[in-house]
């Protein structure tokens, strides 16, 4: 398990090594393995963290015992990690701090700050912005009763921030003709690992190329799987925070992974994708090992990653709810590239019509087609009614946005009748 | 029994009514803690009830080999995250055999100003913001830099998760935890702007509490950081160039400054600081011109500003109290290696006691 965990670390001649320490074997499996026969004051079976490996002889690592300690029978004071998205929309900060009491609900969550100017949120005369409390999760990385909160950016005014989408979202979640609807969200993130300071994919040979894909999908075996322990601990953490996870899989190029987090109503999808995100970058942290979203990572014939995003309202879940979808398919083709200039930076590297895309400049749908940018399943196609699948959206695209725009798009939005007429006509949809 | 960590974590309660005491101080730089440790035979309730000890000033540089033994008081208690069970930490303060302070000894000047009747009536309160640096042993090279170079600028890395962001949060982490159970009152954590430099916050504390809780937490910091082969360094400037530097902003508050029309109080009372500018700025840590240059977030080390939410200032106001006509203010002056004794006791002492002719 070390070996296809722990990045290469050949160091070329005349540079002295990282001093970022090796990650071993037993630590790890304390990662995944509940602790029992470890000595640990109270609270034994909690999540246990990779701590740093202090490899000199004579040393006791005490540091995880600390890292695993269970504040409960020393004082009620619980920590609060707030969690916020920075100034380029995909970087994601956080702090901590004590909060007197364990909460159940966010309401209960002092406002809190930070330092915009930072983040290129603010400027330096003027650098507060304000942070209000969303959504708790628990921390799994602390245990006991610490959190995870998942908060979004305002003005000292009051105003949400330019890169503060969950307040729109959260707006459009609130109109009554998509709370009727009760919207569904699944949403598939795929991922790449890459190995620290060459930034080249895990696994992959430092100055070359694995074998092509072919492989690696779904795929077990040290020269085929790269970072499961990763993906397993990712899996594990989210289920214990309360993260709505419903799956996990090795992707097609090595390296690449993916897990989908659903179904979630309305803003929830949001807010469990970034608190899962949250949760990957700090599990790699700890790996040694560097997350990106890049949705077309590796240039050439090697997959991109994307952020598929299942979705379905009460009526497309009911008999007759075919019928529904299809109205939505047609509503979709006529924003496609409202959608697209939405649904992530760099696409156009990744949405090339070739490896299960479709060109970004074109629309299409069809019934098990991974090629196009909207697959319906064959199951919602006999049953008659289900979910769409948008393939469109890259892997570092904003949950919040996706998500509402999907909602505004086919609950809120309507095209004129000629449009639409021509629409169906195109795509061959008699609605 | 046979492995070390087997004997480090044993439980003691069970076979003895006798735990360790480990007595705490500040050595002759004024900056470099001390430690050593005693068995005590039956259980304490305050500090009070601990024998005084002593130590050999001269190999601190705190007194001559001749005359070497140095007195320790003992003042605070907190229960030792290292040792656990019943045993403590004990926060002293250093005399000669005569009952004099010794020069490096900053708590008792501080204690005298906080048992002033008139600053017990206003119960001053702080929230200290200690940042501090991580560096790799034996280079003395920030952690998670590349030996011989430098990591990509500033920006991404203030609040930042990722193995290529943010480096050393297990030792900050196991501090913090670390401290709540000793009974400090940490109030939180952060990444800051420079790759490998943290912060924790210290506070509310009253009076004399927040210098005895924030070198505890030095303390126990620094244990860790030995835990984990990486060197701690309270450098204000660690780092020459377009690199942040290390302070430790204090805010500050009295009663009246809690209440209704606190505000004015405030005022006030950055007024009578921009008046004892050089004298407090000589007290704020060795070194703070090379950190206090006017950019990087800070006000020029020659230059006394304050302003709301505002960063480069010498001191800041946030917007909150701004807005609700009371609270408290940030000193954000000090650096990352002032003594909080001498930091707490001054601004009190300008504030409350000292009058300008």
């Amino acid at each position: 398990m070390a070996q296809t965990l722990v990045p290469s670390l050949q160091c070329p001649k005349g540079i002295a090594c990282n001093s970022r320490r090796m990650v071993s074997t037993k630590l790890w499996n304390s990662l995944l393995v509940p602790s029992h026969g470890r000595r640990s004051r109270k609270g034994g079976n909690a999540f246990k963290v990779l701590a740093v490996s202090t490899e000199k002889s004579g040393v006791v690592s005490r540091l995880e015992d600390l890292l695993n300690l269970d504040t409960k029978p020393y004082t009620d004071k619980i920590i609060a990690e707030y969690i916020w998205i920075g100034g380029t929309g995909i970087d994601i900060r956080s702090k901590s701090r004590t909060i007197a009491k364990p909460v159940e609900h966010p309401s209960e969550l002092p406002k809190w700050n930070y330092d915009g100017s930072s983040t290129g949120q603010a400027p330096g005369e003027d650098s507060e912005v304000i942070l209000y409390p969303q959504a708790i999760f628990k921390d799994p990385f602390r245990g006991g009763n610490h959190i995870l909160v998942i908060c979004d950016c305002y003005t000292p005014a009051g105003e949400p921030i330019p890169t503060n989408k969950r307040y729109r979202a959260a707006q459009i979640f609130s109109q009554q003709k998509v709370i009727d609807e009760v919207p569904w969200y699944g949403i598939e993130q795929e991922y790449t690992l890459l190995q620290t300071n060459t930034k080249w994919p895990l696994g992959w040979p430092v100055g070359g190329y694995p074998g092509p894909q072919g492989p690696y999908y779904c795929a077990v075996g040290a020269d085929k799987s790269f970072g499961r322990d990763i993906s397993d601990a990712h899996y594990k953490a989210c289920l214990y925070a309360g993260i709505n996870i419903s799956g996990t899989n090795g992707e097609v190029m090595p390296g690449q992974w993916e897990y989908q987090v659903g179904p979630s109503v309305g803003i929830e999808a949001g807010d469990h994708i970034w608190c899962s995100r949250y949760l990957l970058e700090r599990i790699t942290e700890q790996a040694g090992v560097v997350l990106t979203l890049d949705p077309k990572p590796i240039e050439g014939d090697w997959n991109g990653a994307g952020c598929h995003t299942n979705y379905s309202t009460k009526t497309m879940r009911e008999d007759g709810g075919y019928e529904v979808i299809k109205k939505a398919i047609l509503n979709l083709s006529l924003r496609h590239q409202e959608h697209i200039s939405a649904y992530g930076e760099g696409n156009e590297r990744r949405l090339t019509g070739k490896h299960e895309t479709a060109s970004i400049d074109t629309f299409s749908w069809g019934v098990a087609n991974r090629g196009c940018s909207i697959r319906v399943g064959r199951d919602t196609e006999k049953k008659g009614k289900g979910y769409l699948e948008d393939r469109r959206p890259a892997s570092n695209m904003e949950p919040y946005v996706v998500t509402s725009l999907l909602a505004e798009t086919t609950l809120l939005w309507e095209p004129t009748l000629e449009a639409e007429a021509l629409a169906a006509h195109k795509l061959q949809l008699q609605v | 029994m046979a492995l070390l960590n087997d004997l480090v974590n044993m439980n003691l309660s069970d076979h003895t009514e006798s735990f360790i005491a480990e007595y705490v101080w500040v050595g002759g730089s004024g900056m470099d803690m001390r430690s050593k440790a005693r068995t005590i035979s039956k259980p304490i309730s305050s500090p009070s009830e601990l024998p005084k000890w002593n130590y050999d000033g001269s190999s601190t540089g705190q007194a001559p080999g001749e005359d070497s033994e140095v007195i320790l008081y003992p003042q605070a208690i907190f229960r030792d995250p290292f040792r656990g069970g019943k045993n403590i930490l004990v926060m002293c303060d250093c005399y000669t055999p005569q009952g004099e302070p010794i020069p490096t000894n900053k708590r008792n000047n501080a204690a005298k100003i906080f048992s002033h009747p008139d600053v017990v009536a206003e119960v001053p309160w702080f929230g200290i913001e200690q940042e501090y640096t991580l560096l790799q042993k034996d280079v003395n090279w920030p952690l998670g830099w590349p030996v011989g170079g430098f990591p990509g600028p500033q920006g991404p890395y203030y609040c930042a998760i990722g193995a290529e962001k943010a480096f050393g949060r297990d030792i900050v982490d196991a501090h913090y935890k670390a401290c709540l159970y000793a009974g400090i009152n940490i109030s939180g954590i952060n990444g800051e702007v420079m790759p490998g430099q943290w912060e924790f916050q210290v506070g509310p504390s009253v009076g004399i509490e927040a210098g005895d809780q924030m070198w505890i937490a030095r303390y126990i910091l620094e244990r860790i950081t030995e835990i984990a082969g990486v060197v701690l360094s309270f450098d204000p400037k660690p780092i020459p160039g377009d690199w942040n530097g290390a302070g430790a902003h204090t805010n500050y508050s009295t009663k009246s400054m809690r209440e209704e029309g606190g505000y004015e109080v405030i005022k006030k009372a950055i007024e009578k600081l921009g008046l004892r500018h050089k004298e407090h700025i000589a007290a704020y840590g060795e070194g703070n011109e090379r950190r206090l240059t006017g950019r990087h977030e800070t006000a020029d080390i020659n230059t006394f500003k304050w302003g709301v939410a505002n960063r480069g200032a010498s001191i800041r106001v946030g917007r909150d109290t701004e807005k609700e006509g009371k609270g408290y203010f940030e000193d954000r002056r000090p650096a990352s290696n002032m003594d909080p004794y001498v930091v707490t006791a001054m601004i009190t002492e300008t504030t409350l006691l000292w009058k300008p002719n």
